[in-house]
């Protein structure tokens, strides 16, 4: 990489975004929120496969996690069963929690690893849980010239 | 600025970012106001309390179903309960005004709760995934096959349709309510009695209604027979309440029943009419989501974690989203003014793309006789399938004209959708025709918007 993103205002200010890349859902398992672990290949120069397959398979525990159906799922559904649904309006589900987990992870992982090497995650949730899209950012600063060579550079390899 | 007038200013446009350079922008924001996610909603559905409550468009029958069960409740209530509380027990009235209660609110949380809207996808992955079936297809010219992809769930083939409206591929059980113009999540049937459709965020909800009103019915019929009996003479109320019992029993008991099936089934009512896993199809035909155990299934369908609303429907537009810049012409748009919060709070993306209202590059053809000639292609027969935007990108390099938004209200849902997918519920009522032919014009117009709009991304 010409140049490194330190941090996520930096890119804002001199980034333009070249492209998005979307990482699909995984229906093998069923209606189940799982993404593909298959690496795009637009995202091969950018980052090493090892890191964003490690990202969707956290993120993929984590909706198993929201989604699981066991004890205590079972003990909010009778309760809230119970008070006519009423609950609800004071309690946070165990899903609505978990996607808070997610949500902060996801900050964490474009702060340390994506912002980096230029390119963003958008929390699924934000896409309705239909794509994990990853955006690629190219540095303007670098490229210093027209755009439609940044698309070019952006590439050969770096 | 004295001071204080500078923080008035940045709490009014508080989503301008100080640092933004672009000055195409800023004019824009200051005069549109502004507005929740809920009031640019593509589907046909009704929002009150400022979003908190979504509706379907027709809710007539509605307000048939609750005027029934207030008033047949009231005249039990009034005109049976003081005698069966005297000559039984008081406890008659109390279990009846709790069931009612329940009833009640089952009801309405049905009815006034996200069914599972699945929302449409924005246009950057609508232009993708549309790369990716022309590449699968190896056409770009003509309009392809429609779209499906297959997958294997447990066993089972399952074919994904492509949604013309929404523009994504439906996870499996997921359908397209033509009446509320939504794809749902796990789609059961588009119930007028309720005023909504009934998905996988509130198939629970529906069933407890269901369930205890056939137990009220049930209660309320038996009690009044009761009545009737002790006291050896009718009361005016009686007769009025004994009918809607009687009536009502054998159909809400029997849906009721049909419901408890389908549970413990794990299927939908769309999939058990249509006999998707009916083993008249195959002889290796199985549902592949059910769990095989009958409890394991009630549990999972009554007791399961319920999953959050997809909509945000009390968010705040952002207005500003960037597009991608498209290789032909070299324009890149630079964005991320908006969202911010200092600390880029949780989760908010960079570049916040809104998928209820994007904001639009409209690009001036260069080719002056291009868009009328594909505007006459989708309105060329009433009924024909052909989706939106399905020419061919222009390969003329369009200038940046100007900002349009455009909701995607405006844009009309080809009638293909028509065809896909809409259930024969209990009691569905099927649209006669899509098109109004007083509404041509604008029509025309706001087709032709989105057209260049699609052509452009």
């Amino acid at each position: 990489m010409a140049t490194e993103f330190h941090n996520l205002q930096e890119m804002q200010h001199t980034a333009s975004l070249v492209t998005k890349v979307f990482i699909q859902r995984d229906y093998s398992e069923g209606t189940v929120c799982r993404f593909q672990t298959k690496f795009p290949t637009e995202l091969d120069n950018r980052i090493e496969r090892a890191l964003l397959e490690q990202t969707v398979k956290t993120l993929n525990s984590y909706y198993v996690e929201a989604e699981k159906v066991g004890g205590q799922s079972y003990l909010e559904g009778c309760l809230a069963c119970a008070t006519a649904y009423i609950v609800f309006l004071c309690m946070e589900t165990r899903y609505e929690k978990v996607l808070k987990k997610i949500s902060g992870y996801i900050q964490e992982q474009n702060e340390k690893i994506y912002a980096p090497r230029g390119l963003l995650l958008t929390d699924p949730i934000e896409r309705g849980m239909r794509v994990l899209e990853i955006s690629v950012f190219e540095d303007r600063g670098s490229s210093g010239s027209s755009p439609s060579s940044s698309m070019s550079s952006c590439s050969t390899a770096r | 600025f004295p001071p204080g007038k500078a923080s008035m200013r940045e709490c009014e446009y508080s989503q301008i970012s100080t640092r933004s350079s672009t000055p195409m922008e800023t004019p824009y924001k200051k005069r549109t106001p502004k507005r929740k996610k809920w009031e640019a909603f593509p589907g046909r559905n009704k929002f009150y309390c400022d979003g908190r409550i979504m509706m379907a468009k027709q809710t007539g029958v509605f307000y048939l179903t609750l005027v029934l069960i207030l008033v047949t409740c009231g005249l039990f209530f009034t005109f049976d309960c003081p005698f069966l509380a005297q000559e039984l027990t008081p406890i008659i009235p109390v279990l009846g005004g709790a069931l009612f209660l329940f009833v009640l609110g089952t009801l309405l949380r049905t009815s006034f709760s996200d069914p599972g809207v699945l929302p449409r996808a924005t246009p950057d992955e609508a232009a993708d995934l549309e790369r990716q079936i022309d590449v699968a297809n190896g056409t770009t010219g003509y309009r392809p096959p429609p779209r499906t992809k297959e997958v294997v769930i447990n066993g089972q083939t399952v074919k994904l349709k492509y949604c013309f409206t929404c523009k994504i591929f439906r996870p499996p059980r997921a359908s397209h309510c033509s009446l509320c113009d939504n794809c749902v999540e796990r789609f059961d049937h588009h119930c007028p009695w309720v005023g909504n459709c009934v998905g996988r965020r509130n198939y629970r909800f529906f069933y407890m209604f269901i369930l205890s009103l056939s137990f009220l019915t049930i209660f309320i019929f038996a009690f009044v027979i009761t009545h009737i009996i002790l006291k050896y003479f009718k009361p005016a109320g009686c007769k009025w309440a004994v009918v809607v019992c009687f009536f009502s029993v054998w159909s809400i008991v029997g849906l009721s029943g049909f419901h408890t099936y389908l549970i413990s089934s794990n299927q939908t009512t769309n999939e058990d009419i249509k006999g998707s896993w009916s083993s008249k199809r195959g002889k290796d035909n199985y549902n592949p989501y059910s769990s095989g155990n009958i409890f394991t299934n009630c549990c999972m369908a009554l007791c399961g974690p319920l999953p959050p609303s997809l909509i945000d429907r009390r968010g705040f537009i952002e207005a500003d989203a960037p597009q991608m810049a498209p290789p032909t012409n070299g324009i890149t748009m630079y964005g991320a003014t908006h969202s911010q919060q200092s600390h880029m709070a949780a989760a908010t993306p960079l570049l916040q793309q809104q998928s209820s209202e994007p904001v639009i590059i409209t690009s001036s053809p260069e080719n002056g006789t291009s868009l009328p000639a594909r505007a006459s292609l989708t309105l060329g027969g009433p009924c024909t399938s052909l989706p939106l935007g399905q020419p061919t990108p222009p390969t003329s390099t369009p200038s940046l004209t100007l900002h349009h938004y455009l909701t995607p209200e405006e844009v009309p849902s080809p009638p293909g959708m028509l065809h896909c997918g809409s259930p024969l519920g209990h009691s569905h009522t099927v649209q006669a025709s899509f098109y109004n032919p007083a509404s041509q014009d604008s029509l025309h117009e706001d087709s032709v918007r989105g057209l260049v709009k699609l052509s452009s991304v």
